[in-house]
C-alpha cells in the first residue's frame, strides 16, 4: 500500500526545549491512524510540522512519497490536498456556513472549480456533515458541536487525500460524538489517509485501524488499539491502570 | 454581507450622499454659500479617507496608523499641479522657489502642469510605497499592533523629511496661494461648488465601490483572512497577496481623497503627515462604527463637522470633547455609533452583551 505521508526523523525545538524527538511515523492511503499520548508529548506539534505551522529543525515530511513538504507554506501543502482540523474549532465568526464550505471547496486564490460545480459540491459537502438545516446561518451563533462539524466540512470539502483532526469530538456530548465517528467511518476512501489526535479513547477504537502512542516526542507504541491497551509502557505513561 | 438589495442602512446612506451632490448641484440659485459647500467638500474627502482605513482595518483587521502619509502623497501630487499652473496664469514664481533663491523647477515637477498626469504619478508614488512596505511587512508576518506601530513612524519620517526646505516640495510652509484650476479662478463660487460636487460625487462612487469589492466572493475572503488569517492559509489560501492587494487598494483611495481635499483647502504643508491626523482617522472609523461602510461614512462626518464648529466657536475644547469621545467608545459603545442604532431600552444588559459579541481588537 502506497505511503500518503512520511514523517522522517523530524525534530522540533521550542528554545531548550525538544518538542519533537527525532520521530519516524509512515501512515498508508485508506487507513484511518489515531495518534494518542499523554499532553506534551508532541501530537499536534506534529501536526503543526506537516501543516507548514512549524518547521523543523532536522527531518523531512513526505506526502504521497515523491512531494517533500518539509519547506513548503501553508498553503502550498493545504492545495497539495494535505488538510487539517484544528484543537479549537477555527472558524470566521462573520461568515455564514455555506461560505465556509465554498471557501474549502475553492481552496486557493485562484478558481479551481466552476460555479456550478461549487454549488454541486457545497451542498454535498453541507448534507455529509449534516448541517444543510443551517447554511444560511452565521457560523458565530452555531454550537460548539456544530461548529466542529463545521470546520470538518471545511477542510473536507476540497477532497483531501490527507485529512488531519485534532481532537475533533472534544466537548461533544455522547449524541454528537456518535455522530461524529459515523461521519469519519464515511470518509474512510481507498485514496484517502486520515490522522486524528484524540484523548477520547472509545472514540479512538472505534475508528482507528492502527493507533500510534506518542510520549515526550517519540513513538512508543505503534499497532492496534487492543494491543495498546495490553502494553504496560502505555498503560504506564498514558492509559494509566 | 447582506446582499445589497436588502441592506437598508446602506441605501439609505448612498442616497443621503447622491442627494447632498445634487442639493449642491442646483445650491447656486438656492443661494447656498459658498462657505457651506466648501466644508461639505472636505467632510467627503475626509469619508473617503475613513473608507479606505475601515477597509483595511474593519474588514481585514489590520490597523494603519499612518494613512495620511497617503492621503498627503495625493495632496502633494496635485498641489504641485495647482501651483505650477497658477505660477504660469499669475507669473508669480512660487513661494519656496524664491526662498530657496531657485529659478528653475527640480527635475521631478516635469508634468506638473498636467492633471491627469498627476493622477498617474500619485497612483505610482502611492502603489509603489504601499506595495513595497506592505510586501515587506505582510512577508514577515509582521501583524497587529506592531505594524500599527510601523506605520505610524513610516508617516512620523515622512514628515521629518517634508520639514526639510531642500526637498523642493515647499519646506515646512508647505505649498500655498493656488488661484487657478483648469484655468479657472479657484476661489468662484462656481469653482468652489463644482469641487465639493465632484468630491460628494466621489464618495458615492468610492462607497458603492467597496460595497460591491466587499459583497464578492473577494470580501468573504477579507472577512475569512480578518476573522482567521492561520485558518484561511491552511485552507490553501496565500494570504500575503490578499493582504497586499486590500492594503494598496486602500492606500489608493487615501490618496484619491488627499487629491479631493487640498485643493478645496487651498494649503498642504507637512502637518498632514503629523502623527495625529493619522490617529484621527481611526478615531473617526472607531466612532462611527468599524467593520461599517456607513460607520466610517457617518464617524467621519461627524467627528469632522463637530470640530469644524468647533474650531471657531471653542478650538480649546477640541481636545478634551475628542478624548471623550474615544473613551465613550471604547468604554460604552465597542462598535461605536453603530451601537446606537440597535440600542433597545428592554435589553437593560445591553451594553455588556455588545461588548462580549464586539470583535476583538488585533
Amino acid at each position: 500500500m502506497a505511503v500518503a505521508l512520511l514523517i522522517d526523523d523530524v525534530t522540533v525545538e521550542f528554545g531548550s526545549f525538544r518538542a519533537i524527538d527525532a520521530l519516524s511515523l509512515a501512515i498508508d492511503f485508506g487507513e484511518v491512524r489515531a495518534v494518542i499520548g499523554p499532553n506534551g508529548a508532541g501530537k499536534t506539534t506534529m501536526l503543526d510540522v506537516v501543516s507548514g505551522i512549524t518547521r523543523a529543525k532536522q527531518g523531512r515530511v513526505m506526502f504521497d512519497e515523491t512531494i517533500d513538504i518539509t519547506r513548503s507554506s501553508e498553503s502550498e501543502i493545504a492545495r497539495a490536498g494535505v488538510r487539517r482540523k484544528f484543537q479549537k474549532p477555527s472558524i470566521f465568526e462573520g461568515l455564514d456556513v455555506r461560505q465556509h464550505i465554498a471557501i474549502g471547496a475553492q481552496g486557493g486564490l485562484r478558481r479551481t472549480l466552476s460555479p456550478d460545480a461549487l454549488a454541486r459540491r457545497v451542498e454535498d459537502v453541507l448534507a455529509e456533515v449534516g448541517l444543510n438545516e443551517l447554511a444560511d446561518r452565521s457560523a458565530s451563533e452555531l454550537a460548539h458541536g456544530q461548529k466542529q462539524w463545521l470546520e470538518i466540512g471545511m477542510v473536507l470539502a476540497s477532497q483531501p487525500k490527507v485529512l488531519m483532526l485534532d481532537e475533533p469530538v472534544a466537548g461533544l456530548t455522547d449524541e454528537e460524538t456518535e455522530r461524529t465517528v459515523a461521519l469519519v467511518r464515511k470518509l474512510r476512501r481507498p485514496d484517502r489517509a486520515i490522522v486524528v489526535v484524540e484523548h477520547d479513547m472509545d472514540f479512538v477504537e472505534q475508528i482507528a485501524d492502527r493507533v500510534t502512542v506518542l510520549h515526550e516526542g517519540r513513538t512508543l507504541f505503534e499497532g492496534s488499539m487492543q494491543d495498546a491497551r495490553a502494553d504496560a509502557r502505555v498503560v504506564d505513561v498514558y492509559l494509566g491502570r | 454581507m447582506k446582499p445589497l438589495a436588502s441592506d437598508r442602512p446602506f441605501q439609505i446612506l448612498l442616497g443621503v450622499v447622491l442627494a447632498v451632490a445634487v442639493l449642491l448641484a442646483v445650491s447656486v440659485p438656492l443661494g447656498i454659500s459658498a462657505y457651506l459647500a466648501n466644508a461639505v467638500g472636505q467632510l467627503a474627502a475626509f469619508a473617503v479617507l475613513a473608507l479606505a482605513l475601515d477597509l483595511i482595518w474593519g474588514y481585514l483587521g489590520i490597523l494603519s496608523l499612518g494613512h495620511g502619509l497617503f492621503f498627503a502623497i495625493g495632496g502633494y501630487v496635485v498641489a504641485m499641479h495647482l501651483l505650477k499652473h497658477s505660477s504660469e496664469v499669475t507669473g508669480r514664481v512660487p513661494d519656496f522657489m524664491q526662498f530657496m533663491g531657485w529659478s528653475n523647477y527640480p527635475f521631478y515637477w516635469a508634468g506638473a502642469r498636467f492633471l491627469p498626469v498627476r493622477g498617474l504619478v500619485a497612483a505610482v508614488v502611492t502603489l509603489l510605497i504601499s506595495g513595497v512596505f506592505g510586501y515587506v511587512s505582510f512577508r514577515s508576518r509582521v501583524g497587529g499592533v506592531y505594524f500599527s506601530i510601523i506605520t505610524q513612524a513610516l508617516v512620523y519620517v515622512a514628515m521629518l523629511l517634508m520639514f526639510r526646505n531642500d526637498t523642493g516640495f515647499g519646506g515646512n510652509n508647505g505649498m500655498t496661494g493656488f488661484s487657478v484650476l483648469f484655468g479657472w479662478p479657484i476661489g468662484s463660487s462656481g469653482v468652489v461648488i463644482a469641487m465639493a460636487v465632484v468630491s460628494v460625487l466621489v464618495l458615492a462612487l468610492v462607497l458603492l465601490g467597496c460595497r460591491l469589492l466587499l459583497g464578492s466572493s473577494f470580501g468573504v475572503l477579507m472577512i475569512a483572512a480578518r476573522d482567521d488569517e492561520v485558518r484561511l492559509r491552511t485552507l490553501g489560501y496565500e494570504t500575503l497577496r490578499l493582504k497586499l492587494d486590500v492594503w494598496c487598494l486602500s492606500a489608493l483611495i487615501a490618496a484619491l481623497a488627499g487629491m479631493l481635499y487640498v485643493p478645496q483647502v487651498g494649503i498642504i504643508n507637512p502637518r498632514l503627515l503629523s502623527p495625529e491626523l493619522s490617529l484621527e482617522i481611526a478615531v473617526w472609523v472607531a466612532i462611527g462604527g468599524r467593520g461599517y461602510l456607513t460607520g466610517a461614512v457617518i464617524g467621519a462626518v461627524l467627528v469632522n463637522a463637530l470640530k469644524f464648529w468647533l474650531s471657531a466657536a471653542a478650538p480649546e475644547l477640541w481636545p478634551f470633547i475628542l478624548s471623550g469621545l474615544i473613551v465613550l467608545v471604547v468604554l460604552v459603545f465597542p462598535n461605536g455609533l453603530v451601537d446606537l442604532a440597535k440600542w433597545k431600552l428592554t435589553r437593560p444588559m445591553g451594553v455588556k452583551r455588545l461588548a462580549s459579541e464586539a470583535p476583538e481588537l488585533r
